[in-house]
C-alpha cells in the first residue's frame, strides 16, 4: 500500500549518551511507504541508534519521530504493533528449535496456539527452514540463523520492518539469500529501513539512500543521484567524497 | 507436571480493558516461563547441575560435617540432620539466584530481551516468566529434597498441613530471590560477571540459621545472621515441620512465621519495580 504519508518520518532527531557526546545530531528521514530505504554509514555513524529509537528500544533527547503513522515518543504500543525488527545480532533463542522460536514469538504476538503453529509452518516454508525446523538454532549456519531472525520479525506482517545490518558477517551465498528475501518483502508492500555499511548492498536493494556520518545526514538520494552528484562511478567513491567533504 | 501442556487459547482481543490486560500478562508470563523450562529440558546437564547442589549439600553437611556439628550442639547426628534439612531446603532456594542472574544476563547479551521489548506483549511478563519458571523449578527441587531427606531419616512431625505451609514459604522465598536474581542479571555487564559474583551467595546462604544455629556464631555475625531473610524462613519451616531442636532466642527468631512472609514480600516489592525500571532503560 503506497500512500502520501511517509511510513517513517523523523525531524531533527538528537540523542547523546552521557560522557560519549552526541550519537545523533539531527537526523531527518522521510521514507515513503512500500519502499526499501538505506541508512548507509561507517561504524559508529548512528545507524543502529536510529533504528533502536524508531523501534521504541531507545529514547531520544529532542526532535520528532513517526513510524507507521504513530508517534514514537507517545504511542510505543501502537508502534510495536506495527513493526518488525531483525538484524546483525539475530536475536533468536539458540537453545530452542527454529519452530519453537517461531511459535513462542507468535504467542507473544498474541496469536492463539493453533494460529501460531500455522504461522510457524508458513514462515518455515517461506524461508526454506522446514528441514531444520526441529533442530536447535545454535546448530544453524549464519545464513539460516539470519533467515529465522527475519521470519520471526515477520510473524505479524509488520507495516514497517527495520533491518539492522542484516548481512554483516555472512558469507556471499547467505548474503544473496537474505537479499532475495528483502526484495520479496518489498514487492509485497512492506516498508523496509535497512542499515548497512556495504555500499553494494544499498545499491542493489534500496530505492533511496540516506548517508550518515557522525550522527548527521551527509547526503540523501537515489543510488544513481548519489553517484552522479560527485561524478563518481560507484557508491564507494561517492561515499568517500561525500564524507570527506562533510 | 503441567510444564508441557499448553495454555488455553487467548481471549479475543478486548481493547485495553483492565481485566484483559491481566489475562494477557498471565498468558505472556506463561509463554516466557515455558521457554525457560524448555531450556532446562533441552540442556539436561544443566538441570542435573542445578539439582546436584541440594543433593551434595545433604551429603556434605549432613554426613561429612554433621557428626561434628552435632557434637557442638550436644545432639546426636540424626537429630542434627533433622535440624539441618529445613536449612538446606532454604539454602537451595538461595543458590537458585546464580542461575537466574546468569540466565537474565545471557538474554540481555543475546538480544532476546530486546526483541521481547519490541513486541506488543506485556512488559512485566518479559521478566515475570523467569520468576515463574524459577518457582516451578523450586517445586521440583523441593520434591527431590523431601524424598532425599526422608531417605536419610528426616521427617515432618506435624502433619500434611504443616508440610504444605512450609513448602509454600520456601517457594515464596524462591520467588523473592528470583526477583533479586532478575535485577542483578539486568545490572551486571554479562553472564561472565554473573558467574564471578556467584561466591556472594555463600554468605547469604550460610550466615543464617541454615547449617549451624546462630548461637554458635560469634556475636558480630549472629546479629546479621538472625536478620537474614533466609533465617526467618528456616526457623518458620522448622516450626511447621516440627523439627525444632533449638528454640529461637532473638526477637526476629520468635516472630519467624510473620517474618518469613514479610521478608519475601518486601524483597519483591523493592526488586520488581527496580527491575522493571532497569528493563525500560536498558540500552538507552
Amino acid at each position: 500500500m503506497i500512500t502520501d504519508e511517509p511510513a517513517i518520518w523523523t525531524q531533527g532527531l538528537r540523542k547523546s549518551y552521557p560522557g560519549r557526546g552526541a550519537a545523533l545530531d539531527g537526523i531527518d528521514l522521510a521514507v515513503p511507504a512500500g519502499t526499501v530505504h538505506g541508512l548507509l554509514g561507517p561504524n559508529g555513524a548512528g545507524k543502529t541508534t536510529t533504528v533502536r529509537i524508531l523501534a521504541t528500544l531507545a529514547s531520544f533527547d529532542s526532535g520528532q519521530a513517526w513510524v507507521a503513522g504513530r508517534n514514537v515518543a507517545r504511542d510505543r504500543a501502537g508502534v510495536r504493533a506495527r513493526i518488525g525488527i531483525a538484524g546483525q545480532y539475530a536475536a533468536v533463542d539458540g537453545v530452542l528449535t527454529g519452530r519453537q522460536n517461531l511459535e513462542m514469538f507468535a504467542r507473544l504476538h498474541r496469536m492463539r496456539a493453533r494460529e501460531a503453529r500455522a504461522r510457524a509452518d508458513e514462515l518455515l516454508e517461506r524461508f526454506d527452514l522446514v528441514e531444520a525446523a526441529g533442530r536447535p538454532v545454535r546448530g544453524y549456519s549464519g545464513g539460516m540463523r539470519r533467515r529465522l531472525d527475519l521470519a520471526v520479525s515477520l510473524i505479524r506482517s509488520p507495516r514497517v520492518l527495520f533491518l539492522d545490518e542484516p548481512t554483516t558477517g555472512l558469507d556471499p551465498r547467505s548474503r544473496i539469500e537474505v537479499w532475495d528475501a528483502v526484495r520479496e518483502l518489498a514487492d509485497s508492500g512492506t516498508t523496509v529501513l535497512l542499515t548497512t555499511q556495504y555500499l553494494e548492498e544499498a545499491d542493489r536493494l534500496c530505492s533511496r539512500i540516506t548517508m550518515v556520518d557522525r550522527g548527521r545526514v551527509v547526503a540523501e538520494g537515489t543510488p544513481a543521484e548519489l553517484k552522479s552528484s560527485v561524478g563518481g562511478r560507484d557508491l564507494d567513491e561517492a561515499f568517500l567524497l561525500i564524507t570527506e567533504g562533510a | 507436571m503441567t510444564v508441557f501442556t499448553d495454555v488455553p487459547d487467548r481471549p479475543i482481543e478486548a481493547g485495553n480493558a483492565h481485566g484483559s490486560r491481566i489475562t494477557w500478562a498471565t498468558v505472556d508470563t506463561w509463554v516466557v516461563a515455558k521457554r525457560h523450562l524448555l531450556h532446562l529440558v533441552r540442556r539436561p546437564d544443566e538441570l542435573l547441575g542445578t539439582l546436584m547442589i541440594p543433593v551434595m549439600a545433604v551429603a556434605m553437611f549432613g554426613f561429612v560435617f554433621g557428626e561434628a556439628f552435632g557434637v557442638a550442639m550436644n545432639v546426636p547426628g540424626e537429630e542434627y540432620r533433622e535440624f539441618l534439612l529445613p536449612g538446606l531446603f532454604a539454602l537451595t532456594m538461595a543458590f537458585g539466584i546464580g542461575n537466574t542472574t546468569i540466565s537474565v544476563a545471557e538474554d540481555v547479551r543475546g538480544g532476546v530481551l530486546d526483541r521481547m521489548r519490541s513486541l506488543p506483549m506485556s512488559p512485566v511478563a518479559v521478566l515475570a516468566g523467569r520468576a515463574l519458571a524459577d518457582v516451578i523449578l523450586a517445586v521440583v527441587e523441593l520434591s527431590i529434597l523431601l524424598a532425599l531427606g526422608t531417605l536419610f531419616g528426616w521427617q515432618a512431625h506435624l502433619g500434611i498441613g504443616g508440610v504444605i505451609a512450609a513448602l509454600g514459604l520456601l517457594v515464596l522465598l524462591r520467588m523473592a530471590f528470583s526477583w533479586v536474581g532478575i535485577l542483578l542479571g539486568l545490572l551486571v555487564s554479562g553472564p561472565e560477571a554473573a558467574m564471578k559474583y556467584f561466591a556472594l551467595v555463600f554468605p547469604l546462604a550460610m550466615v543464617a540459621d541454615t547449617i549451624v544455629p546462630t548461637d554458635l556464631m560469634p556475636d558480630w555475625l549472629a546479629l546479621p545472621a538472625a536478620w537474614n531473610p533466609l533465617s526467618s524462613t528456616v526457623i518458620a519451616t522448622r516450626e511447621l515441620f516440627g523439627n525444632t531442636a533449638v528454640p529461637a532466642t532473638t526477637w526476629v527468631g520468635e516472630h519467624a512465621l510473620t517474618m518469613a512472609v514479610l521478608w519475601p514480600v518486601a524483597i519483591i516489592a523493592i526488586c520488581l519495580p527496580l527491575a522493571m525500571a532497569r528493563l525500560r532503560r536498558l540500552g538507552r
